[in-house]
């Protein structure tokens, strides 16, 4: 057991537990955005930040990731704390103002409206289904791809996956609705479908789709190479 | 080559190459830096191996293609041994002349040897050259003499007798206290002591250690690392031995750009090369000790740069960071204790050992011990890799060793760690340069690339420049880094078209407070420095654009015009064809005129003009 002070409050917890955690069991409200109990921290979002106090200077860490110390001094709510989450929110709303979520977050840390803008879209890369996709499920059918500005997700090279097995959790973990059970079913105009590669049958008692997966394409003649059970033709 | 198995062996080799290499025999080294290759060297080496063939007296002189000797501004380079005399800008027509000339008869040919511009007298020695002379070349002094490729060369040199001792004579504690008493500082840029950084990986629980060599580096105009890699690859695989004795590592990594083909080829032959010896291997000269190194590409993302998006990318998974802790000492590659030092930390480590933690404390600061090598570039005289030790002050190493600024212009500031440093101003030039001093001014020492700028460098621009860099490379994890840079990438866009608003340089202030607090990595805690610094000691020049709409040092092309001066126009055509967009139109012995409608600002006409008669406002 380690004790720290959070916002003037003693606190003792475990080892190894976060700032997030000990802040949440003890009632302290911190906002965030990629975290999921569930999951690993990600530590992307950075709404999470906290101040930390140090012996020469305090600086802000993520409280998601960040491990409890012996003796720390914490600061959820000082003014450097709301001051960089009003930043990290205002440039959230560049491209993501019309987000009932991201709305929330602005009107509670008194933004307004943003100084800057990006086009609308919906994904805020915060990678919840992308970390529940490999961590939880266990099919890694679709990953973060490409750097900065550009970085987006969706499956390999962005053809349908052969290994979604269209059980929905990415749709059901996304914060803002990006992800929709069509994007994964069929094919959609929107930048985040990846429709998977089986049929997807409808189930006798509830009427929904089942999760027996029956390929219907192969991914090889997708890429233009030869079916494996194809023998190559003569001459 | 036969395995040596133990110190006394390597000692017995030593002592025969010595034997063999006659120190007064005649020696033709050139420089095979990446430099020199682009100015020729390799056309060079052809000429001089069949030239030296042609005169038939191979048996006389030795020929050596070596590492970067530094003076890239002057290359090819060709320094003829034992008496060091001293040729530049050599091309394959001069190759008959200094073979005939030099090697054969020992005359000196006054046209290829380097004149001191501030006395005007020829000087023929290399290390009377000033831009060498005024340097103190710890870890450089090896490229101009050694074949890289040969791990004799190197032997013979002394190389691998640091390892030597530290296996036979010293403990692992032993090691890290030297190094620890030496207070090497990380050579990365960040400064964290390298002793206390291998304390902490080797008393880390975990059975299985490793350790990293990062070289990705990454920062426009830097190739220090670049240059000892390719120039003298030895002494970087010695040091991660050593290293690897010290923490309890059998395993190590160089992570290396794939774009410096050279110096992966180089590394991987001294690779090779050692555990053809028993140098890298089982059982290192028969101390029982078992190491070996594997070199593993990026792929050019800047990002990998940052030590946990490196070893990410070492691990076969994407090159994005993480947040420490836990730190690499504690949970590094697959989980396991790991130590990252940069390349020059690593070329230091033989130097510390063979001569002792005294003596390297001796040089440098109070904080800063040893030399930093810097590669100097832009706007100098003397474009190349300088090194100094600690403490050394800019003014030295701008004006004394790099020569100044060319035609006469006016020294400006100096953009120093690359797109995570800073700029810093003339008042500035007689600071000592460590760690410290350059953060207090609000640049860093970073990696050590070191851009030169003149009067007419326009600072907002340079901004713009260096944020657009970071922007690119940002990896987009997460919102700061990613959204921010654009955001500020954007303001500064904005500023250089004109069209700034009179809240942009509080808008600006204000994100780069909130990038550098709250980003998950270096890269992003780091990305504004630039606009800070600029904005400390040139706040005016963004003042300038945003107020008036003007650019003071005349380069944002939204902001200048060009126009021909009618006295001085002789009409003479040369703009008027050069023009890539035909803006400008005027009879043969006419005065010309410049349609702004169709002029792109490019300032070929001006650059073109012998007779001065462009003007830009």
């Amino acid at each position: 057991m380690m004790n720290l002070t959070i916002d003037n409050q003693e606190i003792e917890v475990e080892e190894g537990t976060t700032i997030l955690e000990a802040a949440r069991d003890n009632g302290i409200f911190i906002p965030t955005l990629c975290y999921h109990e569930a999951l690993e921290p990600y530590a992307a979002c950075r709404l999470c930040v906290v101040e930390l106090e140090g012996k020469r200077d305090s600086r802000l860490v993520a409280s998601c990731a960040y491990p409890c110390e012996e003796g720390a001094v914490v600061y959820t709510n000082s003014e450097i704390v709301r001051c960089s989450r009003r930043v990290t929110v205002e440039l959230l709303m560049a491209s993501g103002e019309h987000l009932p979520l991201v709305r929330a977050l602005a009107t509670e840390l008194g933004v307004a409206e943003p100084r800057f803008r990006l086009p609308p879209d919906d994904c805020i890369l915060c990678g919840l289904c992308v970390r529940a996709c490999r961590d939880i499920v266990g099919v890694a059918a679709i990953s973060l791809m490409n750097r900065g500005m550009e970085k987006k997700v969706g499956p390999p090279f962005e053809i349908a996956s052969n290994a979604c097995i269209e059980c929905g959790t990415c749709v059901l973990i996304c914060p803002t609705g990006a992800l929709k059970l069509q994007d994964i079913t069929k094919e959609q105009e929107d930048v985040h479908r990846w429709d998977s590669l089986f049929d997807h049958h409808s189930c006798h008692i509830c009427g929904d789709h089942n999760l027996e997966p029956q390929f219907s394409v192969d991914y090889r003649s997708l890429l233009g190479e030869q079916p494996l059970d194809e023998e190559p033709s003569e001459g | 080559m036969e395995k040596m198995r133990t110190p006394a062996e390597l000692e017995e080799l030593r002592r025969l190459l010595s034997k063999e290499q006659d120190a007064s025999q005649l020696c033709v080294t050139l420089c095979g830096g990446t430099g020199c290759r682009a100015y020729g060297s390799e056309g060079v080496l052809e000429a001089l191996q069949g030239e030296i063939k042609a005169q038939a007296i191979e048996n006389r002189v030795n020929l050596r293609m070596t590492g970067c000797h530094g003076f890239c501004e002057r290359g090819p380079l060709v320094v003829i041994q034992p008496k060091e005399i001293f040729y530049h800008g050599v091309k394959v027509e001069d190759v008959p002349q200094i073979i005939s000339e030099t090697v054969v008869k020992g005359e000196i040919i006054d046209s290829l040897l380097y004149v001191d511009p501030s006395t005007g007298q020829k000087i023929a020695c290399e290390s009377e050259v000033p831009f060498y002379k005024k340097q103190r070349r710890l870890l450089l002094d090896m490229n101009g003499q050694i074949d890289p490729t040969s791990v004799t060369d190197y032997i013979t040199l002394g190389g691998y007798g640091s390892l030597s001792k530290v296996l036979s004579q010293m403990t692992p504690e032993k090691v890290i206290a030297e190094v620890t008493r030496a207070k090497l500082r990380g050579r990365g840029g960040a400064g964290f002591p390298a002793g206390l950084k291998w304390r902490f990986t080797r008393e880390a629980s975990g059975d299985t250690k490793y350790v990293v060599c990062n070289a990705d580096e990454g920062d426009p105009g830097a190739y220090m690392d670049r240059s000892i890699m390719e120039g003298n690859p030895h002494r970087v695989v010695e040091g991660m031995i050593i290293g690897g004795y010290a923490i309890g590592a059998h395993r190590g990594f160089v992570y290396i750009r794939n774009e410096y083909p050279l110096a992966v080829k180089h590394l991987g032959t001294a690779i090779a090369q050692a555990r053809e010896c028993g140098l890298l291997g089982k059982d290192i000269l028969g101390s029982g000790f078992d190491f070996d190194v594997e070199i593993r590409l990026g792929a050019g993302a800047f990002v990998c740069g940052e030590e946990t998006a490196l070893m990410a990318s070492i691990e076969g998974r994407t090159g994005e960071p993480r947040p420490r802790p836990p730190y690499p000492a504690q949970e590094g590659l697959w989980s396991q204790p790991t130590n990252i030092n940069n390349v020059k930390s690593w070329a230091n480590v033989p130097l510390i050992i063979e001569k002792g933690a005294d003596w390297y404390a001796q040089i440098g600061t109070e904080g800063s011990k040893g030399t930093k090598i810097f590669s100097v570039v832009g706007k100098i005289n003397n474009t190349g890799l300088v090194e100094v030790p600690m403490g050394a002050t800019l003014r030295h190493i701008i004006f004394d060793i790099g020569g100044g600024i060319p035609n006469g212009k006016e020294f400006k500031a100096v953009q120093i760690g690359g797109p995570s440093g800073g700029c810093i101003p003339k008042e500035h030039l007689d600071t000592p340069i460590d760690y410290e001093s350059l953060t207090e001014l609000g640049a860093m020492m970073g990696s050590g690339g070191m851009v030169i700028c003149d009067e007419d460098t326009c600072m907002v621009d340079l901004a713009r420049y260096f944020m657009t860099f970071v922007q690119e490379e940002s990896c987009g994890k997460c919102v700061p880094c990613r959204v921010g840079t654009k955001a500020m990438l954007e303001t500064l866009a904005r500023i250089t078209k004109g069209e700034g608003r009179e809240t942009d340089i509080d808008y600006l202030l204000e994100l780069a407070e909130a990038i550098k607090g709250s980003s998950l990595c270096g890269l992003g805690q780091t990305a504004p420095n630039p606009v800070l610094s600029t904005l400390r000691y040139f706040r005016d020049e963004y003042e300038t654009h945003i107020y008036e709409k003007r650019c003071p040092a005349k380069v944002c092309p939204d902001l200048i015009t060009y126009e021909v001066i009618a006295d001085l126009c002789t009409g003479c055509m040369v703009c008027a064809r050069n023009c890539p967009t035909e803006a400008i139109s005027g009879e043969k012995g006419t005065v010309h005129t410049i349609d702004q409608d169709l002029c792109v600002r490019c300032g070929l006409c001006k650059e073109l003009c012998k007779f001065d008669a462009i003007s830009v406002r």
